[in-house]
């Protein structure tokens, strides 16, 4: 038996390479290790993204792409498919929690300076990811159609009406119609069940191929490859199997358990993950009193309102999401950790989440002058945090790096 | 790396039992999206038994009902056409209805019916899917002086009798198929549903 | 020093933009578990609902299989059209009549407790008055102007609105409904019809997600096997990290 199992293995071996493979990203690739919760994150996005996936297929094959057949196919899903209401809850619970995920794991790098050379291209990577997630889940989640489904997208797709010179046509070349249709609905279907899942797999991969260029940073900010035995594997690095998979699989059982918390017992989350509004199929002649974008977008939605100008709205948030993408140029602190960084970092990394966050609340209420006031504080320290961020970081004071990790 | 002494024993233990447990899980979870391909209530309830009144059923009238997507022949014989049938058993490729996979038990029998008078059987012929035409009339020009009433498929020349029961020597390997049906009472057929056990 | 400043923000935030204008909402406290509850709603709907609003996305074999009724019962208590029990709960009612008698099409209320809420269907459903000058007489302080008829008014009787007049932020004076006092009598006292009108928002309820009972009982089931998943894992990191000092 054994005989036949050497066998075959050197078979695959001469004509794939699996051992190759195994041994440079599992078992020889080293990871730090002192890696701490903040590193769950990037595994943690990709068992989300494994979720939906799998419980996206399964929806495709029972859900409805047309204006006349998407909202009942969604509740036949729910009540005549076997199963089909947990698919459907663990799908729309999976989008909220993969954005949870991704801002906890881009948090990190803020925490870290993982985005610092020699790692600028994986965080670019990441940021387009960011932005093909939230292209991914805008377009999934008018797939329901209902009220608030139709009127978000009607809403955000206006928006690239307000370009100059070529808003109107591309906003028509977008929807298909004059309006959001039935033709919108199915062409978002194709990108969100075809098109941009491949495009993302493809930066999935991409993102990983730069990481183990470069090896994984840590939170003391050292780089480990800098100090290496005899062997030269690094001193403060460990193989990431068996290490990393089992620890790894240790916050994937954390993770599924507050997943499956909200699945079974809170899949709406008081209107947070599904809301009430879009249990109403979508009417285009009548208009919902509030339309909110899902959470997970509202920071951005409130920084698009804060601006008075229609135009400058669209331009303002766009440049928002466009500024991460040359945050490893923004830093000028020599010291990647906030562990080693002065106080000034630390302090407006603080001022920037308390913003942040309160950003993400100001999307969800009414544009009322009050909010307003809030909103357009809220996105002046959002860009200060970052268009600042040249010079904050070149005049603090950091500590002096540990030769090891801690 | 530690100097201590690695208890394998205990790392082959704990990793048999992660992955039981894990697979275990693992089946628990595969198991609703498994199910999830079942046809759903909607499909059951397109499946459902079909109710047929047959009280204004001709002697020698064929009524064509739809169940679960297939046409449902329902023919009312008399005794003339029963006897008719006995004549032709040697030209039958089964005419005992032996294959049991084409018709419940409770047509296995001469006239592979509940009720001799009326016949229930699927409109779809055995060789490769067609729907066979009726031929009640005895001795057509084309069907030779032989024919004693029955079914023809147009598409490659199989031939039934009034039974379903298939001609030897015809494309056709069985016998028109026979779905479960039960009568509610003596004019009302109920087809998708066997008969209560008496 | 960082957990302070958002608790204080947020605190500043949703004091001043929080308030919104909101009526106020009965509790339904219905009990999801209670099937002659469900019953009783179930069999209210179909009598009093049923005729107008669809149900388009249930299935009548599905309130069967929940609720305990078999093929024969459900025939008899929710089928007045021609419909098999494997079908959907469609009505007879088409949108152009509809349109004629009552100048919108009754919303079918599948999900209506979804998106709705349960405090808002039992509140409104109280909430009809008196009121001339609306098409069928009434009007409803929890939906202004609304198309609907009070159904149930041979139920609950008739109400009257008790009027106030305030002076609101612009300084102008208007006359606002402060609450409802009983005008006519109905066939139900008002304890009996708030509690038939629970039995219907509980049936609302159930109809809306007929699967929920089954999702809280298993899910924890999924926690239980999920903690014990847990335990033997990371029983076999704690020995594999022995190695790592």
């Amino acid at each position: 038996m054994r005989e036949w199992l050497h066998l075959g293995k050197e078979w695959i071996e001469s004509r794939f390479p699996l051992k190759e493979f195994w041994e440079d990203h599992l078992v020889k690739y080293y990871a730090p290790k002192n890696l701490n919760f903040w590193y769950f994150f990037g595994s943690l996005a990709m068992l989300v993204f494994g979720i939906q996936v799998i419980t996206g297929i399964f929806l495709t094959m029972n859900y409805k792409p047309t204006a006349e057949t998407a909202f009942a196919s969604v509740e036949y899903i729910m009540r005549d498919v076997n199963w089909g209401w947990l698919i459907r809850y663990m799908h729309s619970t999976g989008a909220s929690f993969f954005f949870v995920v991704i801002y906890l794991h881009m948090f990190r790098a803020f925490l870290y300076g993982s985005y610092k050379k020699p790692r600028e291209l994986l965080w670019l990577f990441g940021v387009m990811l960011f932005l093909l997630l939230m292209a991914e889940a805008f377009m999934g989640y008018l797939l329901p159609w209902g009220q608030m489904s139709y009127w978000g997208a009607q809403v955000i797709i206006s928006l690239f009406g307000a370009i100059p010179v070529i808003g109107n046509e591309l906003a028509l070349w977008i929807r298909g119609d004059f309006v959001v249709a039935d033709a919108t609905l199915n062409r978002f279907f194709a990108f969100h069940v075809i098109a941009f899942p491949l495009l993302l797999i493809a930066l999935v991969a991409f993102h990983l191929i730069a990481l183990h260029r470069v090896g994984s940073n840590n939170p003391d900010g050292i780089e480990i490859k800098e100090k290496k035995n005899a062997q030269g594997i690094p001193l403060d690095g460990i193989p990431f199997h068996p290490y990393f998979t089992l620890k790894d699989m240790l916050g994937a059982i954390v993770f599924l358990m507050i997943f499956s918390a909200v699945v079974f017992y809170y899949p709406e989350m008081g209107g947070w993950f599904l809301e009430k509004d879009n249990f109403v199929p979508a009417d285009p002649l009548k208009t919902p009193e509030h339309i909110t974008p899902l959470w997970y977008f509202t920071p951005y939605y409130a920084i698009l309102r804060a601006v008075p100008d229609k135009f400058l709205g669209v331009v303002l948030m766009g440049a928002a999401i466009a500024v991460l993408f040359v945050v490893p140029w923004l830093d000028r602190s020599p010291v990647k950790s906030i562990r080693y960084r002065g106080p000034i970092y630390k302090a407006a990394l603080a001022i920037f989440v308390v913003s942040f966050i309160a950003l993400g609340y100001l999307g969800t209420v009414a544009a009322t002058p009050i909010a307003t006031t809030f909103s357009r504080i809220g996105t002046i320290i959002y860009f200060a945090f970052f268009l600042l961020m040249p010079v904050y970081t070149k005049y603090d004071k950091p500590k002096p790096l540990p030769d090891r990790v801690r | 790396m530690s100097e201590d002494i690695v208890d394998h024993r205990k790392r082959r233990i704990l990793t048999a039992a992660a992955t039981v447990v894990g697979g275990i899980g693992v089946a628990y979870v595969a198991t609703p999206f498994i199910f999830s391909m079942e046809p759903s209530a909607k499909a059951q309830a397109a499946g459902a038994p079909i109710d047929v009144d047959v009280s204004k059923l001709q002697v020698g009238q064929l009524l064509t009902v739809e169940w679960r997507g297939k046409p449902v022949w329902i023919l009312r014989r008399n005794q003339e056409m029963l006897d008719r049938m006995q004549t032709i058993a040697g030209q039958l490729r089964d005419p005992g209805s032996d294959e049991l996979s084409q018709q419940p038990h409770y047509a296995k029998n001469e006239y592979r019916s509940i009720k001799p008078d009326i016949m229930v059987m699927e409109g779809i012929c055995t060789h490769l899917g067609c729907a066979p035409t009726y031929r009640p009339e005895l001795a057509p020009a084309d069907l030779g002086s032989e024919w004693k009433g029955g079914f023809f498929c147009p598409c490659h020349g199989s031939r039934y009798d009034l039974s379903g029961r298939v001609y030897a020597g015809v494309p056709a390997p069985s016998n028109l198929k026979v779905p479960p049906y039960r009568f509610v009472t003596d004019t009302r057929i109920l087809i998708g549903v066997d008969p209560e056990r008496a | 020093m960082k957990h302070y400043l958002l608790i204080i923000s947020l605190l500043l935030v949703s004091g001043t933009v929080g308030a919104a204008e909101r009526y106020h909402l009965d509790k339904a406290n219905i009990d999801p578990v209670d099937t002659e509850s469900l019953r009783r709603g179930a069999v209210f709907f179909a009598n009093y609902c049923f005729n107008c609003h669809a149900a388009a996305l249930m299935r009548y074999n599905r309130i069967g299989r929940d609720l305990g009724y078999d093929e024969a019962q459900l025939e008899s208590l929710f089928i007045f059209t021609g419909a098999k029990v494997g079908d959907l709960m469609e009505i007879a009612m088409q949108p152009e009549e509809a349109m004629r008698w009552f100048g919108v099409v009754p919303p079918d209320l599948s999900v209506v407790s979804r998106s709705r809420g349960v405090d808002w269907i039992y509140t409104y459903l109280r909430s009809f008055y008196k009121d001339d000058s609306r098409p069928w007489g009434v009007n409803n302080t929890v939906f202004k102007d609304v198309a609907m008829p009070h159904v149930l008014w041979e139920l609950q009787g008739l109400q009257a609105p008790q009027f106030d007049v305030i002076t609101d932020k612009e300084g102008i004076q208007r006359q606002v409904i402060t609450g409802l006092a009983p005008l006519e009598p109905g066939k139900l006292s008002t304890d009996q019809y708030d509690a038939a009108v629970r039995d219907l928002v509980n049936y609302l309820h159930y109809m809306g997600e007929p699967a929920k009972q089954s999702r809280l009982q298993l899910g924890k089931w999924v926690l239980l096997y999920l903690l014990l998943f847990f335990v033997v894992v990371w029983l076999l990191k704690k020995e594999y990290w022995k190695d790592v000092h």
